[in-house]
């Protein structure tokens, strides 16, 4: 086996576990902490590409920017998505079975107007960080993928600093662990939830532009993620973001290898393999309490 | 009305709507009426294990995938006739069904469901690299004009159409059989509490076990004679999450309590996708469905029957 192959496929494979931690940041919140199975999540990241791709191909922006500025439309879409949940479901304790469909409803319906909208065009975006790379001897590191993963790890960071030293952040931690006590606290736990699951859904915006930098788009391509954040999140332990971090590198390592030595189409069965074997033998995660 | 008497009134109006259909004499409306009667069959089927225990599979497609394959792998192989390779079908699927439930089902609700989606991808990814049953390339099934049953001779597609009304009326009967028994009964305490269930000695695993194995091998069965309506199978047709969105979709519709819900919410949802195809696009098609979806779990959870049970509770209080 050629060395300098395999080092280079498990660096690509660490760049692409940083930018999976982007991917599955929401789902670690909403799933992991909220217990809500937003399976529709995919979908809006995809929805953050197609965002990051209109403003940068009719405007010129860069794609990073634009995800930034529009991560509070999609708060105010996650934090509207919640009440209707809250409302039609959780209140009733409905939240199973057609909470469930519900979301797989709004996987639907998201990709079929964006398929209706845009096409099943491949999209992709310009900007100066794609294309070039750096080299350090016989490893490369192409900049497309070095620029998401750095963005990552920057959103994840911010991320778990928030979630452990404000007030709010600690009330999510709170409202994943007890939402009795909380409500005792004096805290309301349907408006932190609301506050979490906007949050959750704002990350998709960044994620969304991330995604278009590292690969061209079109609106189905969400489904492969659907197994791979859920994976992720589960092989992390359900709401542990440093969790979530880890499980990310270690499934890009594993499907950059699986790719490289055994061809790209047997890759997607890494993920979700991976995910049933968790399921199976240790549904608490490998970082799980 | 018990069983016996059910599935021969089931028989007798299967036949009446295929000599309707008959008189017709538009081939289109066999074509047509095969797939709302393949949805029968897949929804009825999601409902055993979504709509009566609660457990939701989003890898509907995946059983029927493995149910077109396997009559794609007999072609190949040595061809048999149809309603051999259905019965075949019920029985690798009803074993996958099995095999999945047992590694999974120890787990609750939420985690069930991705995994079920997990185990499509894994299918569809085995199937996409095996060469034999035609990979990623896709197999080409041949199939002749006309067929023969007892010295009558029949289109094509007639024939499928009375294959797949079999497979719809054996998984209507199976549906309502199941809510009648004890089975039904426990299958409806796992539904409701699963933890008391377990408290009160109802078996919970083994009924979810059969749950699991009868609803794959029903999805299965239904997916067996797809090769020879489509003529050529590839992975991404096998697989299509159409399938998973359509078999949740049409029982949350229809009202999932009862084996009514399914066969109703597929017969309006399946003409109306039709009729949307036909008229319109078949990209809106899954537009309608996920919207009707998303309106009927918020505004009405317990589907049309559930609005028709509420409106004839209402109409004999007065």
């Amino acid at each position: 086996m050629d060395i300098s192959l395999l080092i280079n496929a498990i660096v690509a494979g660490l760049l692409l576990g940083g930018f999976y931690a982007a991917v599955t940041a929401g789902i670690s919140i909403s799933f992991g902490m909220l217990d809500i199975v937003n399976i529709a999540h995919p979908a809006f990241i995809i929805l953050g590409s197609y965002i990051a791709y209109f403003a940068a191909s009719s405007l010129g922006a860069d794609p990073i920017l634009v995800s930034l500025l529009a991560a509070p439309l999609f708060y105010g879409l996650g934090a509207v998505i919640y009440q209707i949940y809250y409302v039609s479901f959780e209140r009733r304790g409905q939240e199973s079975l057609r909470g469930l469909a519900f979301f797989f409803g709004l996987l639907f319906v998201t990709e079929v107007t964006l398929i209706l909208t845009f096409g099943v065009d491949y999209r992709y975006v310009e900007a100066v960080y794609i294309g070039p790379s750096l080299h350090l001897g016989d490893i490369d590191f192409p900049l497309r993928m070095v620029v998401p993963c750095v963005a990552a790890l920057v959103m994840f960071g911010a991320l778990q600093l928030f979630v452990t030293h404000t007030f709010t952040g600690r009330a999510i931690m709170a409202v994943s662990q007890d939402q009795l006590a909380l409500q005792l606290m004096a805290a309301d736990p349907i408006r932190i939830k609301r506050i979490a699951f906007g949050l959750s859904i704002a990350t998709a915006s960044l994620a969304g532009a991330l995604l278009i930098i590292i690969q061209p788009v079109e609106p189905s391509v969400g489904r492969e993620y659907i197994g791979r954040v859920f994976a992720i999140c589960v092989l992390g332990g359900l709401g542990s973001l440093p969790g979530s971090l880890v499980a990310a590198m270690l499934l890009g390592v594993m499907e950059s290898l699986t790719s490289t030595f055994y061809g790209p189409s047997w890759s997607p069965a890494v993920s979700f393999g991976f995910l049933l074997l968790t399921l199976a033998f240790r549904p608490s995660g490998l970082f799980g309490r | 009305m018990n069983t016996l008497k059910f599935s021969i009134v089931s028989i007798v109006v299967g036949a009446a709507v295929y000599f309707c259909g008959r008189l017709i004499g538009i081939g289109y409306v066999f074509f047509a009426g095969y797939t709302i009667l393949q949805f029968i069959a897949l929804s009825s089927a999601w409902n055993i294990l979504g709509g009566y225990c609660g457990y939701v599979n989003f890898g509907s497609a995946a059983f029927f995938a493995l149910g077109a394959y396997t009559t794609v792998f007999f072609y190949k192989f040595h061809p048999l006739p149809i309603p051999l390779l259905i019965m075949i079908a019920a029985v690798v699927s009803g074993i996958v069904g099995f095999g999945m439930g047992y590694l999974t089902l120890r787990l609750r609700g939420a985690f069930f469901a991705i995994a079920t989606l997990a185990m499509a991808v894994v299918l569809q990814t085995l199937v996409v690299n095996w060469d034999y049953v035609g990979g990623s390339r896709g197999a080409y099934i041949v199939r002749t004009e006309t067929v023969e049953i007892a010295g009558f001779s029949i289109e094509y597609i007639q024939y499928l159409f009375l294959l797949m009304m079999a497979v719809a009326i054996i998984a209507i009967v199976i549906s309502r059989a199941i809510g009648r028994t004890q089975l039904g009964f426990g299958f409806a305490t796992i539904r409701d509490d699963e933890l008391a269930a377990e408290a009160s000695g109802v078996p919970t695993l083994r009924l979810k076990l059969i749950a699991t194995t009868i609803s794959g091998a029903l999805m299965g069965m239904a997916g067996a004679p797809f090769p020879y309506y489509i003529g050529y199978l590839q992975p991404a047709s096998a697989f299509a999450l159409d399938y998973g969105v359509n078999s949740i979709a049409m029982p949350i519709i229809g009202g999932t309590t009862s084996w009514v819900g399914p066969l109703v919410g597929a017969i309006l949802l399946g003409s109306l996708q039709q009729l949307a195809t036909v008229t319109i696009s078949s990209a809106v098609n899954l537009l309608i469905v996920g919207l009707l979806l998303v309106f009927f779990v918020v505004v009405a959870p317990n589907g049309l029957v559930g609005l028709v049970q509420e409106h004839v509770r209402a109409w004999r209080k007065k």
